[in-house]
């Protein structure tokens, strides 16, 4: 275990928890960039550099992006009055630290049947294309169709029925 | 303590901080955002398992967290324009007064 692993497990989890806990909707958004920037670190720390910037491209130019529109346009930025906890925050609480004592107890109980150190992948972008375009190009399809799919979906529920208010206003 | 076993904890952590944010936020766009991270938590189980595995030569584990990072974009973009629309109807994004199914 590198130091270099250890700096980028703490940048990661630290804005994580940012963009979970702080009070202004904005201020998540951005510890939410600080949280994929550190896995895209990760990634890369991972010899798999084509995730790396594939999840740096996508979460951080094009997610990262929808949520900050999304709460602008929501007026999201605004604190509530009534805090910004779900009244049943401790039964949450009380889920999520179950489920991460079950995941760690698990993780540390098969230290013996992992892996251990291996050689780093020589992997190469055009390996990847090729196995995109050969073995996995149903899934390559599939995922093109769900893209274009969720695009016009997304326009669709969130467009203006401006037809609908004109009518209303005609009344 | 091996390299995959620092790299499965530290995804467990960040699954759990996600649930925890999904769970216990009010704000909708905070409950995708605790999605969000529970997905990515996941990618970096299939990179570090990719990584650490047998034949990493086979790129499956690689294939598959660029595959979810694709389907977890247009979860987002279809996630965002419904609650963008539910704010633009019920003027709340407070899932906790989102308790009707109809409008």
């Amino acid at each position: 275990m590198s130091v270099v692993f250890y700096v980028l497990a703490a940048l990661t989890v630290a804005g994580a928890l940012a963009a979970v806990l702080l009070k202004n909707t904005v201020h998540c958004a951005l510890a939410l960039t600080v949280a994929f920037a550190g896995l895209a670190l990760l990634f890369l720390n991972l010899d798999a550099q084509f995730a790396g910037f594939a999840q740096i491209l996508v979460y951080i130019g094009a997610v990262a992006i929808l949520v900050v529109f999304a709460i602008l346009l929501t007026k999201g930025s605004e604190t509530p009055r009534d805090g910004v906890f779900s009244r049943t925050w401790l039964v949450g609480l009380v889920i999520a630290a179950g489920v991460f004592a079950v995941l760690s107890w698990a993780v540390i109980n098969s230290v013996r049947v992992l892996p251990h150190e291996t050689a780093v992948p020589q992997v190469t972008v055009l390996q990847i294309g090729n196995a995109l375009v050969g073995r996995y190009v149903l899934p390559l399809e599939i995922v093109a169709v769900l893209l274009t799919a969720a695009m016009i979906g997304a326009v669709i529920v969130a467009m203006h029925e401006k037809v609908g208010h004109e009518k209303e206003g005609q009344k | 303590m091996t390299p995959l076993t620092g790299y499965l904890l530290v995804a467990a952590l960040l699954f759990s901080i996600g649930l925890a944010g999904a769970l216990v936020r009010r704000n909708a766009i905070l409950v995708l955002i605790g999605i969000e991270l529970m997905l990515n938590a996941a990618n970096l189980n299939l990179i570090a398992f990719w990584r650490y595995g047998p034949h990493p030569e086979l790129l499956t584990g690689m294939i598959f967290a660029i595959f979810s990072i694709a389907v977890a974009a247009a979860e987002a973009a279809v996630g965002l324009g419904l609650v963008i629309q539910i704010h633009r109807h019920a003027k709340t994004t407070d899932i906790d007064q989102m308790n009707r199914m109809k409008g």
